[in-house]
């Protein structure tokens, strides 16, 4: 688990806000969302890293920056040791096959007016995979690997369902071979018994073709299910991050503790009346100053308003950017 | 306890150029004071389309037959006149998307006046405190500036707290609220629940909850009902069902959400998807994506029966799947 394929170092990325002639004129500042606050990571071949957070943490502008659909503003992210900014030509066509990205929404991100046939040899000739005599072959071996029905090939999107449509995602995604799979938001749009199917095939393909996962989602209890890694974001940041068991089990930030709190659980007997965490996220145009986290925090104190935490060791492999220490692991957990 | 609501064989059709399709398939239950039903399904299995025939929200192609006794009355053979009163005053409704049944040009203080004018006999001045104590309620601060705010100086979960804060001018007997935190954030969800259960407590109204969430149903609801392709198909308190399915579906549903201590095992996932409204399988609708299924399966529709107090279930093969064991324990 010690080999590196991705380190990203000090992610940063603003989207400015439209400035007119009037706010020039009347001399107001431009305003940006600050979608990524100083990101770093690193992910390990052939694990899971999950990252979870609520909307608008910068958790799907994490993935894209890391397939490079969006360029960063700042920080770096390093490939198997070259900087990915750097690669152009050639060694940015295979950097784009090797790391391949799913999308959340099934029912958008397949061309209506192509058959699957046609996206999944679109994907095969762009880089050029099989000569054009093999192609039939190998869409015949990705759409059972997906466990899609032969018959599927000569179809339109718009026949199959959301979880059929996510595997035809899926299989595109494959058709490259690629070492490192970014999921977006894989299965939040499917019905629950859908969803299991689709995450017992990623579980499966993971194994079967040795593939590095970055998993986005918001749902705590998959991310819990699917990661070995878990990194939690909180207004562009990664407040908390650490081997699965140890960030659920005992979690150092208090807003894993709160999202923990909040996801209800499955047991009816554990119920509890008390709210997880108040208030609401903050603007991530106007960010609190020091801790992010500090308008919701119940245990903010004076040096939460001043200093912004960075993440700190506190046990193997298990960081947390806080200024408080040990939680008991007991205390305000369900 | 005195059930307040009495829905009876409950079928409503929509007549489609290609036919009628049966949307709600003869569906019994009833509601106790105070209780909070959780009604789950997936989507397309008919749970939003029962809780609107419920007070007969539904556009001019549906038809409704079956009975829906409210406080003594038949909600289905009421007059326009009578639905009315009931609707949005005694029973009200919450959805989904707040900013979709927000209308985007009031402020939201008009739009509880709105409900306040239909519903009460107040005074402008009394109608004026009462949206602001109403504000309060539901724990929007600020409430006197706020009032005079429109839903997109709003965020999701204010807008969903004023959303419930108009449902609640009319001082409703009956809550139904659809889906009302599939939109939001977990920690912002809690929140919304833990609002819902205390305004049950402190106004002893009853709540019917639909939700495709079963973490929802399992923290809030007393009672839940399942349902597949338009019929219910197991009811019974949250601590049966949830320790002794008794259809398979329900148990499929269970054991499709992951849980703690498997990490990274396979899910027990239902094979295959929901059928379409216009291809309900023949016998019992689930026999296709059913481990349980036999032969009596695929001819005869199961009829609901009373197998343990208080828990119904419609499902040839029941004992089997009881048998087979709750997988959350």
């Amino acid at each position: 688990m010690s080999d590196v394929v991705i380190s990203a170092a000090g992610l940063r990325k603003s989207f400015p806000l439209p400035h007119g002639l009037i706010d020039r004129i009347s001399g107001k500042v431009p305003l940006a969302v600050h979608a990524l606050n100083d990101v770093s990571f690193t992910l390990h071949r052939g694990e899971t890293l999950g990252i979870v957070g609520e909307s608008g943490c910068g958790k799907s502008t994490l993935a894209r920056c890391l397939v490079r659909l969006h360029e960063l503003d700042q920080g770096e992210i390093h490939f198997e040791g070259t900087d990915v900014a750097s690669l152009s030509g050639p060694a940015r066509r295979a950097f784009n096959r090797r790391v391949q990205m799913i999308f959340q929404d099934p029912y958008s991100s397949l061309n209506p007016r192509m058959t699957v046939r046609v996206i999944l040899t679109e994907a095969l000739s762009v880089h050029a995979m099989r000569p054009a005599v093999e192609i039939p072959a190998r869409i015949a071996e990705l759409l059972d690997l997906v466990r899609l029905p032969q018959d599927s090939a000569d179809r339109y999107p718009h026949e199959f369902s959301g979880g059929q449509r996510q595997r035809i995602g899926i299989a595109r995604a494959l058709a490259v071979e690629p070492e490192i799979l970014v999921a977006d938001e894989l299965v939040s749009a499917l019905d629950v018994s859908v969803q299991a199917q689709v995450v017992n095939l990623l579980l499966d393909l993971q194994q079967r073709l040795d593939l590095t996962v970055l998993f986005v989602a918001h749902d705590l209890r998959l991310v819990r299910h699917i990661s070995h890694r878990v990194a939690v974001m909180y207004l562009g940041k990664i407040v908390e991050i650490g081997p699965t068991e140890a960030l659920f089990a005992a979690s150092q930030h208090p807003y894993t503790r709160a999202l923990l709190a909040a996801a209800p659980e499955l047991d009816p007997s554990k119920r509890s009346r008390k709210i997880a965490a108040k208030g609401e996220l903050p603007s991530p145009i106007h960010p609190p100053k020091g801790c992010l986290f500090n308008t919701r925090c119940p245990h903010a104190f004076d040096r939460c308003y001043a200093e912004r935490p960075q993440l700190t060791d506190r046990s193997v492999g298990h960081q947390a950017a806080c200024h408080l220490t040990n939680f008991d692991p007991k205390d305000s957990l369900k | 306890m005195r059930a307040v609501l009495d829905v009876r064989n409950l079928t409503t059709r929509f007549s489609t150029p290609t036919g009628a399709l049966v949307a709600v398939n003869d569906v019994s239950f009833s509601l106790r004071e105070r209780e909070i039903l959780g009604l789950v399904g997936e989507s397309g299995s008919g749970k939003s389309v029962t809780l609107r025939s419920l007070i007969r929200l539904l556009p001019s192609i549906a038809s409704q037959s079956g009975e829906v006794i409210w406080q003594g009355h038949d909600i289905l053979k009421m007059s326009p006149k009578e639905v009315r009163a009931v609707r949005g005053g005694q029973i009200s409704m919450i959805f989904q998307e707040p900013t979709t049944a927000l209308n985007p040009v009031l402020p939201i203080g008009l739009q509880i006046d709105e409900n306040l004018r239909a519903h009460t006999t107040l005074s402008h001045r009394e109608r004026l405190n009462r949206a602001r104590e109403l504000m309060d309620l539901v724990g929007i601060p600020e409430a006197a500036r706020r009032l005079a705010e429109y839903p997109h100086q709003f965020s999701g979960g204010m807008k969903q707290r004023a959303m419930i804060a108009i449902a609640l001018a009319s001082n409703p007997r009956l809550l139904l609220a659809d889906e009302p935190t599939t939109a939001l954030d977990v920690t912002i969800q809690d929140q919304i629940l833990k609002l819902i259960l205390d305004l049950r407590d402190e106004l002893a109204m009853s709540v019917i909850f639909v939700t495709h969430d079963l973490g929802v149903v399992a923290a809030t609801c007393d009672r839940m009902a399942v349902m597949y392709a338009g019929r219910i198909v197991e009811t019974g308190t949250i601590a049966d069902v949830f320790a002794r399915p008794m259809h398979a579906y329900t148990r499929g549903l269970l054991g499709s959400v992951p849980r703690v201590g498997t990490e990274r095992s396979p899910l027990m996932s239902i094979e295959g998807t929901p059928p379409g409204l216009s291809s309900i399988p023949r016998g019992c609708a689930f026999h296709p994506r059913c481990d349980f299924a036999t032969n009596v399966c695929r001819v005869s529709q199961p009829v609901t029966e009373t197998v343990e107090p208080e828990h119904d279930v419609a499902c040839h093969n029941s004992l089997a799947v009881l048998e087979a064991g709750s997988p959350v324990q």
